[in-house]
């Protein structure tokens, strides 16, 4: 099916299973802890072996040698595998860092060998008796020093004439931001079990996109790609993190061959941050420059980051051109190379760090124009055309609704305009806003649907479930197109050998691979028409039963039937921007005597069309406002510039939000439509969460305490000696 | 985590003989600090001698009024206890700021003053680290200082005593009960029983090889008004940047100790001296000579103004 004008009136508008609450079909699994994930999946291959990563403790030069004959010797170990015996594997198009081989070493814990044993503790005992001795090398790990010189990463986007406009303007705000590296820290750690049969090769993993890991799994062991099989059922949360192959995979892949059995691979939590990617940090500037009325006339956004091999950074100017009207600009990306671990997709990669840049800004130029920081947003709304994308319109958008119906439920008239007005006892009390903008893009998914005897029906792709729902959200589409019960439909997810899917990523998953199923439903039902005789488009599937002019069927009636189908995406989608939208609001009490902040409230007001499952969407932005709140006020992976690592790599020292950091939350979602993403006329909510509300938690600092502090995270001792006098 | 064997003592003098006995044996008690430090190889013991089952689970009055708690006390135990709740509530704070709930359940008295430091290059077996290999040098000068020590601290090891519970038995004068391998019993003030850094950092304790923690014991208790701040920068499940422990009387005297901030609880007497002067007079003496990295420098502000917190609160 090919998705190639706007959707018209369908059998979604009419709904009675999408768009209702439905609790996910895989919840008891999960709180049974009978959910397949990949490293407890002790029954898919006999004999699994246990293979331990052993990371380089350098981050740029060479291993002179590796001395491997003690692990080799040491109990109940199989084989070693270790990078000064073993070419380099390839690389695909999907990483930047070497996975393995030779002994060159690109970054800090590059993986450079891999133990297997009979046991786990076996193989990582034996693991520790590896020596290794390095050539160490000079890097370039300080992002500060290098952005100066850091080319462009693509041309500069002008329009206008930025300069002259901001010169001229009565009103301006020039501000420098820095955002840092984070990680990505789900719960479940990369992990890979990998068996060989003959030249084909299976991997049980944790992976988000299923297609990409097998494609990219051939490439890196020079294999064919018909001869990989990837399987990924389950994955416990990914975040961009496991967009990819990454090492587990490999070295798994390796350490089968040399065991001649099956091996199962975790990275250790203290490895991850470093072995993976992480989100690259940023250095922002922003110049804005308004009449004195609000409206804006210039903006500049310039951003830095840095990368191995110097390709790749963090596109934190993504939402510029499309957010708010002027006609000069100058849009500014600039690489720098680091020798840092490989930097790559988190969680709306970009658009994350760039709110926590220019939605701060924006609050900067509210407060310089004397004006209140939705009104200022308000008068700054485009009109059809995308303002920073000439020729481009807006698909269905509706922010200023987002902020007005927020700052409704909020109560943002109890705001204090003067900042450090409001205290409780010992606690500042402020509050704030911040738009949201999230590109909502969608990928050709595929599907496969198969009709039992009995009525039942088993939907089979390789979409991924990384916590976000799909499974359900699929099951919800295919009972809804198909007319029957939610009970009778059964979803497979995750394996290679099933259709490929649009996977996990981007915010395009939930849009995409339910247009998809959809897809392959039409095709069931014309399959079942023509099997019993009527014209699947014009019947009506409802309540199992099948009314088709004068006739009438059960839908079992149709036997055992199998369709397959593919959403694709026209070219009349290129001439819109489509996003969602998001108002963000905060409630914080700084401590005026330790300077430690606490958010009081949030509440997202979201605009991204049809929202097929409101409790888990709901679950959705409420999760990425606490990934949010922990980018402005703790998540942030420590660069140590003389060694070249981030320091702090495990979950004691990089610090993730707990409960007790999350108060009250409340998630509404405006009921809108956009007729230009599918037939679903849906858009993605998973990274439109993670865009603004850590803005509006620095806003609401401003406005507690009157300190306006632009190095992200704000813990306390950026602004301690900045608190009101103390006795 | 390398091979070990593993025995169970039945009395403190046996598990104090059996592990001075034996190269590279350590008593177990929860095991919540000791084994992650084993599967990292930074602690590699031959022999472990888990003392849990040795009786020392009790809390008693002593005769002169104050309390005796057995090393073996979980700290949800401790904390929760009516009497250390209504007469040494510091001490109920600080423990209740600590960990995880599920770390306290299992976490005991003498190993929470026996857990080693966060300091994350010591984590890191791939750093030099004085304090893990002696003589090996210290990443951590120079590094990524933020949550590491600002007094007390040497040349060899900038890191901190990381724990809660400390600082609070440090304002009440606790006092460590021991016995050492030949039976002998002995009492060290909790003043005396960490050790600064020094040359040797990998030394932490004035306890001697196989010497077993049998309890800790509380004077009577002094009255005042019992506080316990920690300040961190999550509000839960995170080491402290800076705590205060403070027992405040109604004529603004009393007695205060920082914790995050030294290989000990740190408390000066000379400070504590100045208390009804307020917070500005007391770190200024508390933390004379101290020695802040760039990083960490706002530790000794964020004391004065945790404490004036404190010393506000008492007032009204
Ligand atoms: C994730 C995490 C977070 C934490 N957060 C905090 C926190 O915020 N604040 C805080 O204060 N603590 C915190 N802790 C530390 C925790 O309190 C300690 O791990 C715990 O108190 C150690 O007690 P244990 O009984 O488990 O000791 P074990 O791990 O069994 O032993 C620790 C040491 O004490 C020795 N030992 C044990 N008993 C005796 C004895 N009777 N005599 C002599 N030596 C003995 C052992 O040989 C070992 O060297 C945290 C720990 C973890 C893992
Ligand atoms: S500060 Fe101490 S614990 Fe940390 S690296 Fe230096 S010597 Fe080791």
């Amino acid at each position: 099916m090919e998705f190639n004008a706007p959707a018209g009136r369908n059998l979604f508008d009419d709904a009675k299973i999408v768009g209702k609450s439905t609790p996910r079909i895989d919840g008891p699994l999960k709180v049974s802890g009978t959910a397949p994930y990949a490293y407890e999946r002790h029954d898919v291959a006999d004999n699994q072996a246990y293979g331990y990563v052993i990371g380089s403790a350098i981050a740029k030069g060479r291993i002179r040698s590796m001395s491997l004959d003690d692990a080799r010797r040491a109990p109940g170990v199989i084989a070693v595998v270790a990078a000064t015996e073993t070419d380099p594997v390839g690389t695909s198009d999907y990483n930047n860092a070497p996975l393995f081989g030779g002994r060159e070493i690109a970054h800090y814990h590059q993986a450079i060998a891999c133990v297997v044993a009979e046991t786990f503790e076996q193989a990582r005992s034996a693991a520790m008796l590896i020596r290794t001795d390095y050539e160490r090398d000079e890097g370039a790990f300080d992002l500060e020093a290098a952005a100066p010189d850091a080319p462009l990463a693509s041309k500069a986007h002008k329009q206008g004439d930025f300069d002259a406009a901001f010169d001229a303007a009565p009103v301006k705000i020039d501000s420098r931001f820095h955002t840092a590296d984070e990680s990505h820290a789900m719960m479940e750690p990369h992990a890979t079990i990998a068996a060989w049969d003959g030249p084909k090769l299976t991997l049980w993993t944790s992976n988000q996109m299923v297609n990409w890991a097998k494609e990219s799994m051939a490439e890196i062991l020079g294999i064919d790609a018909e001869n990989v099989r990837v399987d990924s059922p389950y994955v416990g949360g990914g975040f961009g993190g496991k967009l990819f192959i990454r090492a587990d995979a490999v070295m798994a892949a390796l350490a089968a061959r040399a065991a001649g059995r099956p091996v199962k691979v975790t990275l250790q939590r203290p490895l991850i941050p470093n072995n993976t990617t992480h989100r690259h940090a940023t250095i922002q500037r922003i110049r804005i420059a308004a009449s004195h009325d609000g409206h804006i006339s210039a903006v500049a956004h310039e951003n830095w980051s840095g990368n191995l091999n110097g390709t790749d950074g963090e596109n934190a100017t993504a939402q510029t051109p499309s957010l708010y009207a002027g006609p000069n600009r100058l849009i500014a990306n600039y690489i720098a190379t680091l020798d840092l671990p490989e930097g790559n997709a988190m969680r709306a990669p970009g658009e994350a760090p760039g709110h926590l840049a220019l939605e701060v800004a924006m609050d900067e130029l509210a407060e310089a124009l004397g004006m209140d920081p939705i009104e200022l947003r308000v008068r700054n709304e485009p009109d059809s055309a995308v303002p920073g994308r000439p020729g481009r319109t807006f698909s269905d958008r509706n922010l200023v609704r987002c902020l007005r119906e927020g700052a409704e439920r909020f109560g943002w008239d109890k705001r204090s305009a003067t900042p450090g007005a409001i205290r409780e006892g010992r606690y500042l009390i402020g509050m704030g806003v911040a738009a949201g903008y999230r590109g909502a893009p969608t990928m050709k998914s595929a599907a496969r649907v198969r009709l039992q005897s009995d009525g039942r029906l088993i939907v089979e792709t390789d979409m991924t479930d990384i916590g976000t729902g799909s499974y359900t959200i699929i099951a919800q589409t295919a009972a809804e197109t198909m007319g029957i019960p939610l009970e009778r439909v059964s979803v497979e997810l995750g394996d290679s050998l099933y259709p490929v899917a649009a996977g996990s990523g981007g915010q395009w998953g939930a849009a995409s691979s339910t247009a998809g199923v959809y897809a392959a439903c039409v095709n069931l039902r014309r399959a079942i028409g023509e099997k019993l005789g009527f014209d699947g488009d014009a019947a009506t599937f409802e309540g199992g039963r099948i009314e088709a002019g004068e006739q009438s069927f059960a839908i079992c009636d149709a036997g055992e039937l199998s369709a397959d189908g593919e959403i694709s995406f026209g070219e009349f989608k290129k001439e819109y921007n489509v996003a969602s939208y998001a108002g963000h609001f905060a409630e914080v009490a700084v401590d005026i005597y330790t300077g430690e902040t606490r958010i009081r409230r949030m509440l997202a007001v979201c605009d991204a069309g049809r929202i097929l499952n409101p409790l888990s969407a709901r679950s959705q932005v409420i999760g990425a406002m606490v990934m949010s709140a922990g980018a402005a006020l703790m998540e942030e992976l420590a660069v140590d510039p003389r060694f070249g690592f981030f320091v702090n790599h495990d979950l004691a020292g990089y610090e993730v939000p707990v409960h007790a950091d999350i108060p009250h939350q409340e998630v509404i979602f405006l009921e809108t439509l956009d007729p230009i993403v599918s037939p679903m006329k849906a858009k993605g909510v998973g990274e439109l969460g993670i865009c603004g509300p850590g803005a509006a938690v620095a806003n609401a600092i401003y406005n507690a305490t009157g300190i306006r502090v632009r190095e992200y995270p704000l813990t306390l001792d950026k602004y301690l000696d900045r608190l009101p006098e103390i006795d | 985590m390398r091979s070990f064997t593993y025995e169970r003592a039945r009395t403190p003098a046996e598990a104090a003989a059996s592990v001075s006995s034996r190269q590279g044996a350590k008593f177990i008690a929860g095991g919540t600090n000791l084994l992650d430090l084993m599967k990292l190889e930074i602690e590699t013991p031959t022999h472990l001698v888990d003392v849990q089952d040795l009786g020392l689970d009790q809390i008693e009055q002593t005769e002169d009024g104050g309390l005796r708690i057995g090393a073996l006390v979980s700290n949800t135990a401790l904390s929760a206890h009516d009497t250390v709740r209504s007469d040494y509530a510091v001490l109920t704070r600080a423990i209740a700021a600590g960990a995880s709930g599920q770390l306290r359940n299992k976490a005991t008295t003498a190993g929470n003053l026996l857990q080693r430091t966060r300091c994350p290059y010591f984590y890191d077996t791939d750093m030099p680290c004085n304090k893990r290999k002696a003589g090996s040098g210290c990443a951590a000068i120079g590094g990524f200082s933020r949550q590491l020590g600002v007094i007390g601290i040497s040349d060899a090891c900038i890191a901190t005593y990381p724990g809660d519970m400390a600082v609070a038995l440090r304002v009440l004068d606790a006092v460590v009960e021991t016995v050492r391998p030949d039976g002998e019993t002995r009492a060290i003030p909790i003043a005396d029983f960490h050790r600064l850094w020094g040359d040797t950092p990998h030394i932490e304790t004035v306890l001697e090889p196989g010497e077993l923690i049998t309890g800790v014991s509380l004077p009577k208790p002094i009255g005042g008004q019992h506080f316990y701040q920690k300040v961190r920068d999550r509000r839960s499940y995170a080491f402290a940047l800076v705590s205060v422990a403070a027992v405040i009387q109604s004529d603004g005297s009393g007695r205060v100790a920082f914790g995050g901030v030294a290989p000990k609880p740190w408390r000066v007497s000379e400070a504590d001296a100045l208390l009804p002067n307020g917070a500005k007079a007391v770190v200024e003496r508390a933390f004379q000579g101290a020695k802040p990295t760039e990083d960490n420098k706002f530790k000794i502000p964020l004391a004065e103004r945790a404490l004036a917190g404190l010393i506000a609160q008492a007032r009204s």
